[in-house]
């Protein structure tokens, strides 16, 4: 049977939503388990004292993106069935400026705010509070972000694709900077603690 | 069982490690015992949660996300005070039951209710599982919770803006090599980096 098996028909509308939540146990799991529930950990990363934020991604990023690409390659997984977010230059832009300063405030993000809360912490719920109202904010706004929120779309597109280069040139360049980001974060977390 | 590791406090910590001998070493000197047992490496971590995310690709064909499922809360609460309004209002639409999305919305509601259990299970089993407060040293408590608060509601506005998050977007969309993705995540951090002066009094 092929990949993506839902795709594929291997099983049903149940059995996803117990993947959903099955995965998600798992997700929580490594989140809490490398300390990502704690949300002076989390912003430690923006004072450089704290690299864990960038070495937990972007392993996670490398790893899927190996995944992705062998399974890809082999036949094994139908990459075109992968729903591949579409892209909107300018909001996505905008969006993560407004984002990354709302999580150096805050400390936490959407899926790390849940951990920090379920695991009994105070600021983790506010995170979480925090959220829905900007959730609420926006939705009640939403004519006057309209216009920003629909600007510059471009479908889905991939890196590879937009520059003209081959995917596993790409594959190749990311897990290239990966393996340069990690020893310097591992420097810099050196230099903090000498 | 290896005996638990603590930062800091003296107490006498029983042998056998787990919560149960974290709480009774804090009762004992009633100084806050922090970490029972030491992180994950965060690397090790990281491979985790990427063969989480390749297996949602595998299994589902679509990847992992967060922010959604606050948007599928708030519909959810919209809409049992004022249905009509979930039902046309087009943010509000996008995420309610019997739309095309529907599927993905509830999707992503079960993966956030299984990420609150999955953090709740392992900082359990770890003894880190106490009331709290996460802040930097030099900043009362009210003040971290108004910004806790403050920094949600802004990301909110973000992930809103994005179409996703850290989940949806930097990991899901940054592992497919989404051209938004790259651009959110990139954007992010050099935000967060270019604030972070203004909070160091919150951190630090």
């Amino acid at each position: 049977m092929n990949a993506p098996l839902y795709e594929a028909g291997a099983f049903g509308e149940t059995g996803a939503l117990l993947f959903a939540l099955g995965l998600g146990v798992v997700f929580g799991w490594f989140l809490e388990r490398g300390g990502l529930g704690n949300a002076n950990k989390l912003a430690g990363q923006f004072y450089l004292t704290d690299m864990t934020v960038f070495k937990v991604m972007f392993s996670a990023i490398v790893t899927t993106l190996l995944g992705v690409y062998w399974l890809s390659k082999l036949g094994w997984l139908d990459l075109p069935l992968v729903f591949l977010p579409p892209t909107y230059l300018v909001p996505q832009l905008l969006g993560g400026v407004v984002f990354g300063i709302g999580f150096v405030m805050g400390g936490l993000c959407p899926g790390t705010s849940c951990v920090s809360a379920s695991t009994g912490k105070v600021d983790g719920l506010l995170v979480v509070l925090g959220m829905l109202c900007g959730v609420f904010a926006f939705n009640e706004l939403f004519p006057l972000f309209e216009g920003v929120y629909r600007a510059t779309p471009m479908g889905s597109v991939t890196i590879p694709e937009l520059l003209g280069v081959p995917f596993g040139a790409v594959v190749f360049a990311i897990v290239a900077i990966a393996i340069a980001g990690f020893r310097a974060a591992e420097r810099i977390e050196a230099r903090g603690r000498a | 069982m290896s005996r638990p590791r603590r930062e800091g406090a003296a107490a006498a910590v029983p042998a056998g490690g787990g919560a149960a001998a974290l709480a009774a070493a804090r009762a004992v000197d009633g100084s806050r015992v922090r970490a029972a047992r030491a992180y994950m490496n965060p690397y090790v971590a990281g491979v985790g949660i990427g063969l989480v995310l390749l297996g949602a690709f595998v299994i589902m064909g679509r990847g992992l996300g967060a922010s959604g499922a606050f948007s599928s809360a708030v519909a959810a609460g919209v809409s049992s005070v004022a249905p009509e309004r979930a039902r046309t209002l087009e943010p509000y639409a996008a995420y309610m039951g019997d739309e095309r999305r529907g599927p993905l919305s509830d999707w992503l509601v079960l993966e956030i209710l299984g990420v609150t259990i999955g953090g709740a299970l392992s900082a359990w089993l770890a003894g880190r599982l106490r009331r709290g407060i996460d802040k930097g040293p030099r900043i009362t408590d009210r003040a971290r919770l108004t910004y806790a608060f403050g920094g949600g509601a802004i990301m909110g506005l973000g992930a809103k803006l994005a179409r996703g998050c850290t989940s949806g977007q930097a990991l899901t969309g940054g592992a497919l090599l989404s051209v938004g993705s790259w651009l959110f995540i990139l954007a992010a951090f050099a935000a967060a980096y270019a604030a972070a002066p203004l909070f160091r009094k919150e951190w630090t």
